[in-house]
Order: C-alpha cells, then sequence, then structure tokens
C-alpha cells in the first residue's frame, strides 16, 4: 500500500511541484498553506506522513508540531525546507520530525525519503548527518550528565552519521559495514531518539558562532 | 627576557582609574588592586606624600598594553553618574590640597562653583565621546542621553551662577535678566508647539531615511546577483545543466548573504567549501559539502585543500552528472576528508601509473605534507579519495 501524505507549504508553486513529483510514487491526500488549515487538515485525515515546510507565517513547521502532537502525538513528520541553517534543523528535529531533507531533493528519493517515514524509521540527509555530529561533538566537555547512554553517540552509530554525511546510502551503508538495512535504520533511529531527548544538545556552539555573527 | 626572571612593575593603565600604577602594583605582587588603593588613600590622608610618589610612578613606570590618557578614560568610563560624581571629588580634593599647601590665592567662595561645573563639565564631555556609531546606529537619541546632557549644562549653569552671585556680579544684570526671562517664556509658550512638530518631523524623515537606504542595499544586492542570474537563465534556458549550476551558485551566495555568513577563506570548511564553489561553477556537477568541525588553514591543510579540489575536478569531469559528496571532520587535530561520486569507478589496481593527475597532484602532494590520499573505487560503485592528515 502507497503512504498518504499531506504536504505543509505556504508556496502553492511548491505544493503543487512535490504533488506532481510524488504522483504515483506515494498518495498525496491533501495540502494545508497556512499553520490553522495544516492543524486542521492533518488531525482530519491522518496521513501517514506530513511533509512539513519549517519557515511559514504564523510560528513555522514547529507551531504545526506541536499543535498536531496535542491531538495526534502519533503523528510523523518529514521536514522539508530551503533554511539549511543548523538551529533551525536541529530545532524541528527536537520537536518531533523524524527527518528532514531539502528542497532540492529529487522526486524519487523525497517518495523513498516518505515511505521510511512511514515505516518509522528515520531519514537523515548528509547535511543533517554533519550537523548532528557537530552537536555531539561540540558538547564534549565536562558537562553535568542525567543519562550518560543518551548524551553520546556510540562508535557504530558515528560511523553510520559519517557514511551518511559522505553520501552513502542506507543500503550500501549496510554493504560496507557487514550489517543489514533494518541495522542501519535502527542506528539512524537510536540517534534520533538521543538528539531528541538529550538535554545536552541545545547547540550552545552555533548559538555563540551567531551571537558573533550578529 | 627569560620566563623565570621575576617579572618587571608595569602599570596597567587599562585597570587603573588615573595612571594604572596601584594595579600594576597590585599585579607585580598578585593581590586585589584594592587593597593597594586603601593603602593609597591611607598614606595620602596622613601627609600628602603618597602624590607625588604616584605622580613620580606615574612617570617613571613604563605601562603594560595601550594607553590612553588618564582624564579620557576617566570620561569615558560607562558609569556616567559616577563620573561627575568623581570629576568633582577630584578637583574638590586638588583645590583643598592647594589650598591645605599654602598655593590658595583666591577666597573659598571659588571651591563649591568650580567643583559643581567640573561635575557638569564631565557629564557634557562623557555624552559627547560615546563612540559615534553607537549614536548613528540608533534612530534617534535614547532619552537618557539627553538628561544626562541636559543636567550636565545645568550643572556648569549653576555653577557659573553661583561663582556671579557670590561675587556680587548679579545684582546689575537681575534688572536685565528679569525681562529677558519672561519675553523668553512668553516666545517658549508660542513656538513649543511648533517645535515640537519639527521636531517629530525630522524624527520621522530620519526612519524613513534609514528604511530607504536599507531597501536601496538590498536592492543593490539583488541587482548584482539574483536578477543576474535570472537573466543568464533565461539565456541559457536551453541548456539545463547550466541552468541548474547557475541556479546552485546564486541559492549558495544568497544564502551565505542571508546567513551573514561570507565563506571564511582563512578556515578549512571556508576553503574548503569556496574550492567546491569554484570546481561546480567550472564543470555545471553539483557539490553537496559537509563539514564537521574546523580548522585554521595552515599548511598542510592548505595541501589538503588542493588535494581534495584536485579530487573534485576529477569527479566532475569523469562520474557523470550525480551530486558529488565532499564530507570534512576536524577532531582532535586530525582532518579527514572524503570526496565520493556515484560515476563509473574503476578498477584502482588496474590503473596505469601514468596517470599524472591522481598520483601527482593527489597522493603526491598529501604524502609531500605528511598526510596520505587513498583511492577507492569498484566498477559499478562509484569513487571515494580518502584523504587525511594526522596530527
Amino acid at each position: 500500500m502507497k503512504a498518504s501524505v499531506v504536504i505543509v507549504d505556504d508556496h502553492s508553486l511548491f505544493r503543487a511541484g512535490v504533488r506532481a513529483e510524488l504522483d504515483g510514487l506515494v498518495d498525496v491526500i491533501g495540502d494545508a498553506s497556512s499553520v490553522e488549515e495544516a492543524v486542521e487538515c492533518v488531525v482530519r485525515l491522518e496521513p501517514d506522513v506530513v511533509l512539513l515546510d519549517v519557515h511559514m507565517p504564523g510560528g513555522g513547521g514547529l507551531e504545526v508540531l506541536r499543535q498536531v502532537a496535542e491531538k495526534r502525538p502519533a503523528q510523523r513528520f518529514l521536514a522539508l525546507s530551503v533554511s539549511d541553517a543548523p538551529e533551525d534543523v536541529i530545532a524541528i528535529i527536537r520537536a518531533g520530525a523524524r527527518g528532514y531533507v531539502t528542497k532540492t531533493i529529487s522526486g524519487e528519493e523525497l517518495a523513498d525519503a516518505v515511505r521510511r517515514i512511514a515505516d518509522g524509521d528515520a531519514v537523515f540527509s548528509p547535511r543533517l548527518a554533519g550537523f548532528v555530529l557537530d552537536a555531539f561533538a561540540s558538547v564534549a566537555g565536562p558537562v553535568e550528565v542525567n543519562d550518560p547512554e543518551l548524551e553520546q553517540l556510540t562508535a557504530r552509530e558515528r560511523e553510520v552519521l559519517r557514511h551518511i554525511a559522505r553520501g552513502y546510502l542506507y543500503k550500501e551503508i549496510a554493504a560496507r559495514l557487514n550489517i543489514s538495512t533494518k541495522t542501519v535504520e535502527a542506528h539512524v533511529s537510536a540517534v534520533l531518539r538521543k538528539l531528541q531527548l538529550s538535554s545536552r544538545h541545545e547547540l550552545s556552539r552555533w548559538a555563540v558562532q551567531r551571537r558573533l555573527v550578529d | 627576557m627569560s620566563d623565570a626572571a621575576p617579572l618587571p612593575v608595569r602599570r596597567d593603565p587599562s585597570h587603573g582609574y588615573l595612571g594604572g600604577v596601584c594595579s600594576g602594583f597590585a599585579n607585580r605582587v598578585g593581590i586585589d588592586p584594592i587593597l593597594i588603593r586603601i593603602g593609597f588613600i591611607a598614606a595620602v590622608a596622613l601627609g600628602g606624600v603618597a602624590i607625588p610618589l604616584y605622580a613620580l610612578g606615574w612617570v617613571l613606570i613604563p605601562a603594560e598594553g595601550p594607553e590612553k590618557p588618564a582624564v579620557q578614560r576617566l570620561l569615558t568610563r560607562s558609569d556616567t553618574w559616577l563620573v561627575a560624581a568623581g570629576m568633582g571629588c577630584l578637583v574638590a580634593s586638588g583645590l583643598l590640597l592647594l589650598r591645605a599647601w599654602g598655593f590658595w590665592f583666591v577666597s573659598d567662595q571659588f571651591l563649591w562653583p568650580l567643583v559643581i561645573a567640573a561635575a557638569g563639565g564631565a557629564l557634557i564631555w562623557r555624552q559627547s565621546q560615546t563612540a559615534p556609531e553607537r549614536v548613528t546606529s540608533r534612530a534617534r537619541l535614547p532619552r537618557q542621553t539627553v538628561n544626562r546632557a541636559t543636567a550636565g549644562a545645568a550643572l556648569v549653569v549653576g555653577g557659573a551662577l553661583i561663582f556671579l552671585y557670590v561675587n556680587d556680579a548679579l545684582a546689575p544684570a537681575r534688572d536685565v535678566v528679569l525681562p529677558v526671562l519672561v519675553m523668553l517664556v512668553a516666545f517658549t509658550i508660542i513656538l513649543a508647539p511648533w517645535w515640537i512638530r519639527l521636531v517629530r518631523g525630522l524624527n520621522d524623515e530620519r526612519a524613513a531615511r534609514i528604511r530607504s537606504q536599507e531597501r536601496a542595499e538590498v536592492a543593490a544586492h539583488l541587482h548584482d546577483s539574483v536578477l543576474q542570474t535570472l537573466a543568464l537563465v533565461q539565456k541559457r534556458a536551453d541548456d539545463p545543466r547550466e541552468v541548474a549550476a547557475l541556479a546552485r551558485r546564486q541559492e549558495r551566495e544568497l544564502r551565505a548573504w542571508l546567513n551573514g555568513t561570507r565563506n571564511d577563506q582563512n578556515s578549512l570548511a571556508g576553503a574548503l567549501e569556496a574550492a567546491a564553489e569554484e570546481v561546480e561553477a567550472d564543470h555545471h556537477v553539483p557539490i553537496e559539502v559537509v563539514t564537521v568541525g574546523d580548522a585554521p588553514l595552515e599548511e598542510p591543510a592548505a595541501a589538503l585543500v588542493a588535494a581534495a579540489r584536485e579530487a573534485l575536478v576529477n569527479a566532475s569531469k569523469f562520474a557523470g552528472p550525480e551530486p558529488i559528496s565532499l564530507y570534512a571532520e576536524v577532531a582532535d587535530g586530525r582532518v579527514e576528508v572524503f570526496v565520493r561520486d556515484r560515476g563509473p569507478g574503476f578498477d584502482v589496481e588496474s590503473v596505469s601509473h601514468d596517470r599524472r593527475g591522481v598520483r601527482d597532484s593527489i597522493v603526491g602532494r598529501m604524502e609531500r605534507h605528511g598526510g596520505r590520499a587513498t583511492v577507492h573505487s569498484t566498477p559499478g560503485h562509484g569513487t571515494e579519495v580518502e584523504l587525511v592528515i594526522e596530527p
């Protein structure tokens, strides 16, 4: 069965483009152009996956995530954005999105990502993998740790993320590391969980950098 | 001088109030400057001999770091009111000292007017010394600034009036001043509404000007970049690869502008980003750059950038239109760069040794700089060039 999808984006041209690209690959059952419309639409249609634009008037993707979570906590989101500012990306992942891809992604890859998210896995673009490695590396200093399990990546998880950042697909990573694709997916999901639950990765380093720039 | 030699005493003007003599001594002995200062003040109170000693120290002990004139430094401190009070106290103590030493040739009536005027003068001076960019960056002067300047002016005028009054110089002026004052009040009442409107109009006009300057700046940038690219895109509409490359270059440029992060050519990540941008512009194959960590662009790293660039060029030439991945990671001084393409790949063993590109410009270059380069490739599975510099 094809995964059902709702597209949330305030640019109608972009919604139409994504619809056309995903045609036949997944089942697009609705779209929305604002935060309120999106919340209403998602709660009513209960799609497998919501393709969510990060930047929208009225609070953006974060607001949609927050409001839908109250009514439908199990809803799965894939963030889709032109922004590749680390703080935007990490914020939307920490708020509950199960993956992040940029809008330049091809239709086929996007459909693949949607299917993966519908199956309950996580989708990391190379850039997101880089951000996550950076975030976990930059807080390596002595910080009070509540749950050491959550605060750092295992060697295997780092290896998988590095391969994603180097441009390898899940099945290529599986072949290179002599593990199954399912195991690769499990590692990525574990990283996602750490990113969402850990208290340390508030990305202080990027915050500091931005303050220096501003 | 060697590190073992005892530290010489240096004045520390950046932390001192006057010449930094006390804080210099405190640095040398390793205690809080406030203790030295208390001792100094005690010595002044006991006989005043500390003052010439301080002056001597100021003249003879060289300063550590940049030194601004003490008065200017005092006047540009941020705690303005303290500066005013301090300036008043300073003048008072100076005058009292002169009197105690017998250099006093006028009556005591001059003391307070001078003190008040000095404090006011310090306020006004402090206000006028505010860094100019801080003033111009605000649409209008903050109320506090105006208040301080007004208070300063009032103090100076008050000091002058008291001075005149105690010298009985005001008596003849009173007859003249009163009518003038009354007329002034009358004019103020008449002109105030008009004046307020004028000031408001000026403020509005200034805000509008700032807005239009910002708009002009954005417009200029869009004109130089985005409109140019759009024009090129229309001309090259029949060449999809060229159009895609144009769009990508423009996207990168605009993104950097929006984020306020122009590629920093002095960092490894910035240099890799720039190299990718150039190769992409030349060969029209998209390059996805991901960097984790960063390092300054010093010699082995610079060689690594050159090698990475060569690997990118090779991948662009031989690997077809699929995107190339460039991944760089810096951790604990170890730098690793991976350049990966999704092209046809080749059998590394079977490549003859006359392929100078890879041999010289990648492997050779890395080895000359103490690093190593490895090419991984299997026919049908793309190619990955691994560049490593160990710390």
